[in-house]
């Protein structure tokens, strides 16, 4: 009996080694990778354009919203405009736009808001549930002017990763467009701490947390995502292989 | 005359066509994907070993299970790799869900469903269910044709298998998904937030492995060379007759 619990045990291993050899052939990562292709098409199939995520109510907030990834982005220019209480940030908005802008937090404050109580949903499989206040990302594309051409919107953040480069993520139209995404100022009532991307962060509803750039300080319209990083549309995408729809 | 009885010359049994060639099939398909699913899940889960009830739950919130990591020797890849495991694991999930509905639509044509896993009149009976755990316990398997059909807990056990757990998986594996929840947002409702579907997720994955287990024991006891080869072959050998 020991024997065979050993023998499977070894089995279970060789077999599990075996898959991990597969892993690393590149015919076999790709059709492994390919799999997004397949979950962004039958999710976009399966809902309506303008689906809402779910929004709950009061008292189902997550008593304390726990904060992953960058804590605080700590460089020097973070520093200066946090001590300035953001006056002097601003938000960019450029590339394939007609009018590029630049926003200060008051002027933000300025435009109509949106209120969502939504769950934030982690890739490692926690969530939290927040309540979020913020400007509809669609009026401001619409008053920058969107081109034709523009198919995705590149998020350049504050804080920097790993190797000093900046935390980017990307979104297409279709998420850029819809309702519920904002570009959050307020958590909870609160102006945004620090831990979760004060002054200014992207919720986008239908996708997973590390979707949810911290720390905006400029978005770009662009027609391909190759340029951006090493080509996969946000940091993660690149750097650890994580996929670039995050509806699942 | 004191010679000894001449031994039956079909002392073996006869050798008959058991399995379909969708039941083999799917079988086969299943065994890997299941053993992807749940070694990946181990992979997924190892990047947050905490299960909550509930729409939330994070390091702040009451966890009713925390665990350390699995072993490298269960999971896959055998390093922590979160990304790799999603990959391997939503990669396999659509084939199982398909392959799945594929199956109960071919068994439901075939009459598989109808003709070896429906319950039959009298077999609910607490008399004959006791008896069949009465024979089961005393690993008295049947012989001869009453080999080839399902005995009421091998049926109970399929069918609990094949029609609740594995869409229960599957349901609860949807519900995690926050683009799901937006697509199909009665599946939250169902079950009552994403959090407790990810919990309902982890104990339906390791009743799969206790069915697993306990099959494999079963396999091993009524004849695993015979079984195995049924499975591959579809033939079997029909254990003989007790006099």
């Amino acid at each position: 009996m020991i024997l065979t619990r050993r023998s499977l045990l070894l089995g279970a291993t060789a077999s599990l080694a075996g898959c991990d050899r597969l892993a690393s052939t590149p015919s076999v990562r790709e059709a492994l990778f390919s799999a997004e292709n397949f979950h962004k098409w039958a999710q976009r199939s399966l809902m309506a354009r303008d689906a809402l995520a779910r929004e709950f109510r009061p008292d189902q907030i997550s008593p304390i919203f726990r904060a992953n990834g960058t804590a605080n982005p700590n460089t020097p220019a973070y520093k200066a405009l946090w001590r300035g209480g953001f006056a002097d940030w601003r938000l960019r908005i450029d590339g394939l736009v007609a009018r590029p802008l630049s926003l200060s937090l008051d002027q933000l404050h300025a435009l109509p808001h949106r209120e969502q109580i939504t769950r934030h949903d982690c890739v490692e499989g926690w969530s939290a549930i927040g309540k979020w206040r913020g400007v509809p990302l669609k009026l401001l594309l619409d008053g920058a002017g969107l081109r034709d051409s523009a198919r995705y919107l590149v998020f350049h953040c504050a804080d920097t990763m790993g190797a000093g480069q900046p935390y980017y993520e990307s979104i297409d139209l279709t998420d850029a467009f819809h309702p519920q995404t904002i570009l959050a100022f307020a958590l909870n009532d609160r102006p945004l701490s620090v831990a979760n991307g004060a002054p200014l962060r992207l919720r986008v509803e239908r996708q997973l947390g590390y979707k949810q750039a911290k720390y905006l300080m400029r978005i770009e319209a662009v027609q391909h995502l190759s340029a951006i990083g090493a080509g996969k549309g946000g940091y993660w995408e690149d750097h650890a292989g994580y996929d670039w729809y995050a509806g699942i | 005359m004191d010679s000894p009885p001449a031994s039956p010359p079909d002392s073996m049994g006869a050798i008959v066509r058991r399995h379909r060639l969708s039941t083999r099939l799917w079988h086969w398909v299943n065994a890997l994907l299941l053993y992807v699913l749940f070694t990946s899940g181990l992979g997924i889960f190892n990047a947050h070993p905490r299960l909550y009830w509930g729409q939330y739950g994070a390091n702040f919130d009451h966890a009713w299970l925390t665990l350390n990591r699995f072993g490298g020797w269960l999971t896959l890849p055998a390093h922590y790799n979160l990304a790799l495991s999603r990959h391997w694991h939503l990669t396999a999930a659509p084939i199982f869900a398909f392959a799945l509905l594929a199956y109960m639509v071919w068994s439901l044509f075939n009459r598989h469903i109808a003709r070896d896993l429906a319950f039959r009149r009298g077999e609910l009976s607490p008399r004959h269910v006791w008896r069949d755990i009465y024979d089961h316990a005393r690993l008295r398997f049947p012989t001869g044709p009453a080999a080839l059909r399902y005995n009421v807990l091998q049926k109970a056990s399929y069918v609990g298998v094949l029609f609740l757990l594995l869409p229960l998986v599957i349901l609860t594996g949807l519900t995690m998904s926050p683009g799901m929840n937006a697509a199909w947002p009665w599946l939250v409702d169902l079950f009552g937030g994403r959090q407790t579907a990810r919990s309902i997720h982890f104990l339906a994955a390791f009743a799969l492995v206790a069915f697993f287990l306990v099959h494999i024991l079963m396999v091993l006891l009524a004849g695993p060379l015979n079984e195995v080869r049924s499975m591959i072959t579809g033939r079997y050998r029909l254990p003989k007759e007790r006099s």
